[in-house]
């Protein structure tokens, strides 16, 4: 990567072997009317950097199988589990199993932690501009939940753009932060209620000014957040180098 | 072991046997990359072929635009499990390209590299033949720089993170050189049929 990025790098010579490890359903919680906050007790649980994401398997009677990846929402911590937030897509095949049917106690497969520069620890510093649209803000949130408990000195803002507050993921936890943590600050911007105002320059620059120039900038959401977000904050002057996207869907 | 209560969403049967073990259909274009789309000036756009660190050829983008073309249609295949059909892609083959530049292959692994610094390892016999190119159009149209473009490489037998957006150069290697993606947990070769997404597999 270029040298303007501070990522992950391999360590030593050793291959990264990612192998499927049993997990457990240790609680399902409702979070919003679309995402349920779903802990699973699982030997990779605290390996994690924040940001980074983990394959999820899931094995029917016949042996038919279907994966896909969940950022996870969790930092590491002492009690052998993940956290992943669901979102409940209409007709997804492995959502749809969380969504509607998971019961702690379930039994399912996970692989990871997988993901390279999309990922933050106390080290990299900052300051960090983060960026997510809708359920893009879950890797966001281990960023800042990570940065709470190692680097609360290192100034964070989050520009957040979802349709409602309603739809917000953790807008109380997010909320707290912002009156509690003296440097992170968070932008909320709701799509289709109240003034119905999507992420623009102005937002991008008041983000800017309360944190100064960032050394991270990282943005996650659909292709249609995260194109104009990127392009916005490049417009602001941030260097591409440090910026790092994650997307999903379309 | 098996999950309690999941049933899957079964593919028809024409469906599933054009999908490799793992995938799922999708009709849209998702778009992953490490970071935002790298500005490219055309008019001082270059691609390179290169031995280690030894230029072998240089190319202005009139210059790869004048050779011969081919023309691909098929499906393609993303490590993060979206699989689409019937794709159309035009550009130059490998093939087509060395021919160019008067060499045969002078080592059997490559590394390509892309204008955001990105970079991928392919063994050559998997280039070579027919079986990749360098993608200038999709769907009849110059390629979007969301999906790569101007040039991206294209290998569609290996899994797309193998097709390296915004080429700028190949570099022939003496060993099978990890790229990005591969120095931080995937396969080394990443053959869908196979499921090779990470190392191990």
């Amino acid at each position: 990567m270029s040298s303007g990025t501070s990522e992950i790098e391999p360590a030593t010579a050793e291959p990264i072997v990612f192998r499927w490890h049993e997990a457990e359903v240790a609680s399902v919680t409702v979070m919003t009317p679309h995402v349920k906050s779903v802990r699973l007790r699982c030997a990779l649980a605290g390996r994690q950097r924040a940001g980074q994401h983990v394959d999820v398997r899931l094995t029917a009677p016949d042996g038919y199988r279907a994966s896909r990846s969940y950022s996870v929402a969790s930092v590491p911590d002492d009690s052998g589990t993940l956290e992943l937030l669901v979102e409940g897509l209409p007709g997804g095949e492995v959502s749809g199993w969380f969504f509607e049917s998971a019961e702690v106690g379930d039994r399912l497969e996970l692989r990871g932690p997988i993901g390279g520069s999309f990922s933050w620890d106390g080290p990299d510093g900052g300051p960090l501009l983060l960026a997510g649209g809708g359920s893009g803000v879950v890797p966001l949130l281990a960023m800042l939940r990570r940065r709470a408990e190692v680097a609360p000195a290192i100034p964070a803002a989050l520009i957040y753009s979802v349709r409602s507050r309603a739809e917000a993921i953790a807008l109380e936890e997010l909320e707290a932060r912002h009156r509690a943590e003296p440097n992170f600050s968070l932008f909320l911007r709701t799509t289709r209620e109240g003034e119905g105002r999507r992420i623009d320059a102005a937002l991008v620059q008041a983000a800017l000014a309360s944190i100064g120039s960032p050394t991270k900038v990282f943005l996650c959401g659909s292709n249609r957040f995260v194109s104009p977000a990127a392009d916005l904050i490049m417009a602001a002057g941030v260097p591409a180098t440090i910026i790092r996207t994650e997307r999903f869907g379309a | 072991m098996v999950t309690r209560g999941f049933v899957g969403r079964r593919q028809s049967p024409e469906t599933g046997a054009r999908l490799p073990p793992g995938q799922y259909l999708t009709q849209d274009f998702p778009i992953l990359q490490i970071g935002p789309n790298p500005v490219i000036d055309m008019s001082t756009w270059r691609f390179t072929l290169r031995e280690g660190s030894r230029p072998i050829k240089a190319y202005r983008w009139e210059e790869l635009d004048a050779l011969p073309r081919t023309k691909w249609h098929g499906d393609i295949h993303c490590v993060t499990k979206w699989s689409k059909f019937d794709t159309q892609w035009e550009g130059v083959t490998i093939d087509d390209l060395l021919a160019d530049a008067n060499i045969s292959a002078p080592t059997a692994y490559l590394l390509a590299e892309s204008f955001d610094d990105y970079t991928t390892n392919v063994p050559v016999v998997d280039l070579l033949n027919g079986k990749a190119m360098i993608a200038t159009r999709y769907a009849g149209e110059p390629i979007h720089a969301d999906h790569g473009g101007p040039a991206r490489l294209f290998v569609p037998h290996l899994y797309f993170w193998k097709s390296a957006k915004w080429l700028k150069g190949l570099r022939f290697t003496n060993t099978d050189t990890a790229g990005y993606w591969e120095l931080r947990g995937y396969h080394m070769y990443g053959d869908p049929w196979r499921e090779q997404r990470y190392i191990g597999d």
